[in-house]
């Protein structure tokens, strides 16, 4: 665990022994412990028009200890609130994992673990930061370093200067905190920033030496990107007006990647403000793609009942609603076909930096 | 060709299709011997008005001039039974022993054990064919009488028992038969082994004794659980319903009778004088007539007019049901579990011959074996589960206390349990198989005449009113253990509902404690709480009902309920022998008689209101679990 640099803990340990006062509070007047919980799912979330954000709407969920569905997930919150004000105290920041191994015990007299899985204790994290209105970061928790970047781009570290340019072809690993306060960004020449769905891609693109022809700053996050390569992604649009592109794979998982880097997702439509890039451009792979590139179609994967059942709840997303989406949608689905990007590869190991990109860049093909 | 043409004799037609009665591998073999003596020993203590001890003892037999080999190994083994019976006087042993089809059962409608008289001479005859030993009984009937020693074999030409040794020999029993065969077989633990058997034995007959020598050298002891002989059955005359065209006609020839009123009254069961005018007149035969003359159509419908009246049922006292409390001593004795229960239907007729079905249910484990403490301090690792129970019912079944051990799936028996909605029962069952969970599902019919699909007397016939009556039996044990299962859930889910308030009421203070830095009043918050808890969750009222729903054996008619805390229900006393092995030199049939009932083990009591308090007053103790 890094010794954290700044700290502005007084606030967000107020917040936590707040919850403390509560209980204590409460039990001091009889009355039933409960904390309001934003919700996090798909009813409490609108989409922004204007701003091109998801944003969270004011829902909210009691969760009260004396009653049988809540008093297990009312202690676990708890728990995790001193585990968290622990780490403010001591200027720690750990990994959502160890929160979980922190607080996990069998409660006494009894079989019962705190916590049985670390699926139990990640949600009550985001519960918190919700409910606290603090980010993650202010809580000092971080996850894995997710992503990978290379590029034109000079960056300070712990007081160390990375500069992106001269990583080789592995790049620089994303912390997951990306604040201003952890890691400040130097200098940065780039045109465009190129965000990668997938690290094989990356690799590629990255071993190819293509950010240095076209002078951009390659971006992975191994899948679904994670917060510190969202958010670096955001601080380089915001901070060096650079354009965002999205390669992905062309399935609905991919297109749905792209609209979490655009708009923000369901479940931290909280962050949107902070993590949405609502200018970002979808580069990659369309459905149009395979016909454009004469792709053969045995390179293609069936669509399975999964994708089909994905695509088709994209379809009604409010954020999927413009006519070119539909259309690109609707698209796949009519073929029956997804293609990954590594299929590109069936013309030609370099065919994605040598013919595939600078085509999609020459002729501004991609979609907003 | 017509010089060909011979009589067959009955033994040499067995001793050519030896799997009709049982004897198609070694290993069925050995069992189908064991299961003839002791069947043959139980009958004839019982009818003697004996309570029961038979020893039972298998030995490996070495093969010519070679060492014993192991019992895994042995390919012949000596069985000899031993019983405290009545001793078979002199001239019969011969015939009893080597005389197929030669028997005091056959002739008669009453329920006993064996049925045809074929078993014992036919494991000696098996015996005789694969070994060449012959049967080897010693008897005596009394302490003045001199005890016989024969060595007999059958002469399977001619079905005549051959004496090769006869003589007076010294024994150390005052009475009692004891049978010796040799026979090429093979020991194998296990499904349908001699031990399966001799346990299932035991438990549909707790008011014997069983002492089992294995090969292995082991003395396993099935002590008496219950202490009173069954009710001895009556021999009872045919049902008219029971009786076809043809019987009824050849009675009407042979008859005795001057008249035929007086012969449906006095050849038949329960057709008074009155009735059997009656329906003299309703076929428009006169009673007056003589038996000899009804013939051909005027016979005919004189059998459909009987057939059509409605007639009593025959009478049951032909009939010796095991009863619930000794199913229960049984069960309870035998396998260990949390519940019992045992069902006893009022007898039935199928095809006139009256049989009685009792099921039994024995379910869940022993707390003592679930509970071990050094698993339960140990908590559980991400991925671990409680381990899940997914093994199917075991389903035992009898015949006249005889346990079937073979052609479980063609058994009306099985077919029942098959059939009934276990899940109704809050038992989970998947589509056409045993229902899952650990118990044990007890059957038995009682009848004068068994159907068997078989003469090796493996699987019961499925006749409707059987089916039917397994049916209801079963549905009734498995009401029970629904009933059970339900209450014993409402308690625990009332007792989690209150438990994790006050688990949770710990950890909860624990943690704003160590929030506001260690500097809280703990007590004085825990206190609080705990009375919001009390408060929500109904306080004392709740306690209460906790007290009163632990599954207590109200309203559970002939039901055991095994807690930690106790036994609840008709346990019943286990009379333990002091020494586990048995002098022979005892005289049993003494030892026997004395009133063993009021010997019970201190730790199990019996009665029904002290063990209900114990279990409420210790129930606080199981939230530790």
């Amino acid at each position: 665990m890094a010794k954290t640099k700044r700290t502005k803990n007084g606030t967000v340990e107020k917040k936590l022994i707040g919850l403390a006062d509560m209980v204590i509070a409460s039990a001091q007047r009889g009355k039933d412990p409960t904390m309001e919980i934003p919700l996090r799912a798909l009813s409490n979330v609108t989409f922004n028009p204007r701003k091109g954000l998801l944003e969270m709407g004011s829902k909210k969920q009691a969760r009260s200890f004396f009653n049988v569905g809540m008093a297990k997930k009312f202690m676990q919150t708890i728990l995790v609130a001193d585990a968290l004000s622990e780490l403010q105290r001591a200027e720690l920041t750990t990994s959502l994992r160890e929160i979980y191994y922190r607080t996990k015990h069998t409660i006494q007299d009894s079989h019962e673990n705190t916590f049985d899985t670390q699926d139990e204790s990640d949600p009550i994290i985001e519960d918190l930061e919700v409910s606290l209105v603090a980010l993650r970061e202010e809580l000092h928790v971080r996850a894995e370093n997710g992503g990978s970047v290379v590029g034109p781009l000079v960056l300070g570290d712990d007081g160390d200067r990375v500069d992106c340019a001269k990583l080789g072809k592995g790049g620089y690993s994303v912390p997951s905190i990306v604040e201003p306060e952890y890691v400040e960004i130097r200098r940065c020449t780039a045109d465009f920033v190129l965000l990668v769905e997938k690290g094989t891609q990356w690799n590629r693109l990255s071993e190819d030496k293509f950010w240095r022809r076209y002078n951009c700053v390659l971006l992975t996050g191994n899948g679904q990107p994670p917060r510190g390569v969202r958010r670096l992604a955001r601080r380089l649009h915001e901070e060096y007006k650079l354009p965002v592109y999205v390669l992905v794979d062309n399935d609905p998982w991919g297109y749905y990647i792209y609209s979490v880097i655009k708009q923000g997702s369901i479940n931290l439509a909280f962050e949107s403000e902070r993590m949405a890039i609502p200018k970002a451009k979808f580069i990659g792979l369309s459905s149009a793609d395979p016909e454009r590139y004469e792709l053969p179609r045995n390179v293609g994967i069936k669509l399975n009942e999964k994708d089909i059942a994905r695509a088709k709840e994209l379809l009604n997303y409010q954020w999927f609603q413009k006519p070119a989406w539909q259309a690109e949608i609707k698209r796949m689905l009519a073929s029956g076909l997804k293609y990954e990007l590594d299929a590109l590869a069936n013309k030609d190991f370099q065919y994605l930096t040598k013919k595939y990109l600078p085509r999609k860049l020459k002729e501004k093909d991609w979609l907003d | 060709m017509g010089a060909r043409q011979r009589e067959i004799s009955v033994s040499e037609f067995f001793t050519k299709n030896r799997h009709l009665l049982g004897f198609d591998n070694p290993r069925k073999a050995l069992l189908t011997c064991v299961k003839e003596a002791v069947d043959n020993a139980l009958d004839a203590c019982e009818e003697a008005g004996i309570l029961p001890e038979v020893t039972v003892q298998l030995e490996a037999v070495a093969v010519g001039a070679a060492a014993v080999p192991a019992a895994s190994q042995a390919t012949r083994f000596r069985i000899t039974v031993t019983d405290n019976g009545p001793g078979i006087v002199r001239q019969q042993i011969p015939r009893v022993f080597a005389k197929l089809l030669y028997g005091s059962k056959f002739h008669r409608l009453r329920m006993s054990r064996g049925q045809q008289g074929i078993g014992i001479s036919a494991a000696g005859m098996y015996g005789q064919l694969t070994t060449g030993k012959p049967v080897k009984i010693i008897s005596r009937t009394g302490s003045r009488a001199a005890a016989q020693y024969f060595a007999v074999q059958i002469d399977t030409k001619k079905n005549e028992p051959l004496v090769l040794e006869n003589k007076t020999v010294e024994w150390d029993r005052p009475q009692g038969t004891q049978v010796a065969i040799e026979v090429e077989g093979r020991y194998q633990k296990g499904r349908a082994s001699v031990d399966e058997y001799l346990e299932q034995t035991s438990i549909a007959n707790p008011h014997v004794r069983l002492i089992y020598r294995t090969p292995e050298g082991e003395t396993k002891d099935y002590p008496r659980a219950y202490h009173e002989l069954p009710p001895s059955p009556k021999e009872i005359k045919p049902h008219p319903y029971g009786i076809e065209f043809g019987m009824f006609l050849k009675m009407l020839q042979e008859s005795k009778s001057q008249t035929v009123s007086s012969l449906l009254s006095s050849d038949f069961c329960r057709v008074p004088p009155a009735l059997a005018d009656e329906m003299c007149k309703a076929a428009k035969v006169s009673p007056r007539a003589k038996p000899r003359d009804i013939r051909g159509a005027v016979a005919e419908t004189l059998y459909q007019t009987i057939q059509a009246t409605k007639i009593m049922a025959p009478p049951t006292n032909c009939l010796s049901p095991i009863g619930e409390k000794a199913i229960l001593s049984g069960l309870y004795k035998q396998i260990k579990g949390e519940f019992y229960t045992a069902v006893s239907r009022p007898p039935s007729v199928y095809r006139g011959n009256p049989f009685i079905i009792e099921a039994g249910l024995a379910f869940g484990k022993a707390p003592d074996s679930v509970a071990k403490p050094e698993k339960q301090s140990m908590p559980l690792a991400e991925g671990e589960h409680e381990e899940g129970d997914s093994e199917l019912a075991r389903v035992i079944r009898y015949a006249n206390r005889v346990p079937l051990l073979y052609q479980q799936s063609s058994c009306a028996t099985f077919k029942a349990v098959l059939a009934t909605t276990w899940r109704n029962y809050g038992i989970t069952q998947s589509r056409g198989a045993l229902p899952a969970g650990p118990m044990v599902i007890f059957v038995h019919i009682a009848s004068v005449w068994v159907p068997f699909t078989s003469e090796s007397k493996e699987a019961i016939a499925e006749y409707d009113e059987i089916h039917k009556e397994i049916t209801l039996a079963l549905r009734e044990c498995g009401r029970r253990l629904g009933l059970f299962l339900r209450r014993r859930e409402r308690a625990a889910s009332e007792f989690r509902r209150r438990n994790i308030f006050e688990l949770y009421i710990e950890e909860v203070v624990a943690a704003c404690n160590s929030l506001k830095g260690g500097k809280l009043p703990t007590e004085k918050l825990k206190a609080q709480l705990q009375k919001i808890a009390s408060s929500r969750t109904g306080g004392i009222k709740t306690d209460e009902t906790l007290g009163k729903t632990g599954a207590g054996p109200e309203g559970l008619p002939h039901s055991i309920i095994v807690t930690a805390e106790g036994i609840e229900g008709e346990a019943p006393a286990i009379a333990v022998p002091a020494v586990a092995e048995v002098s022979e030199k005892q005289p049993p049939a003494k030892q026997n008689r004395k009133p063993a009932a009021k010997a019970k083990p201190a730790k199990k009591k019996s009665s029904k209101s002290a063990t209900v308090s114990i279990a409420r007053k210790a129930h606080p103790a199981r939230k530790k679990k």
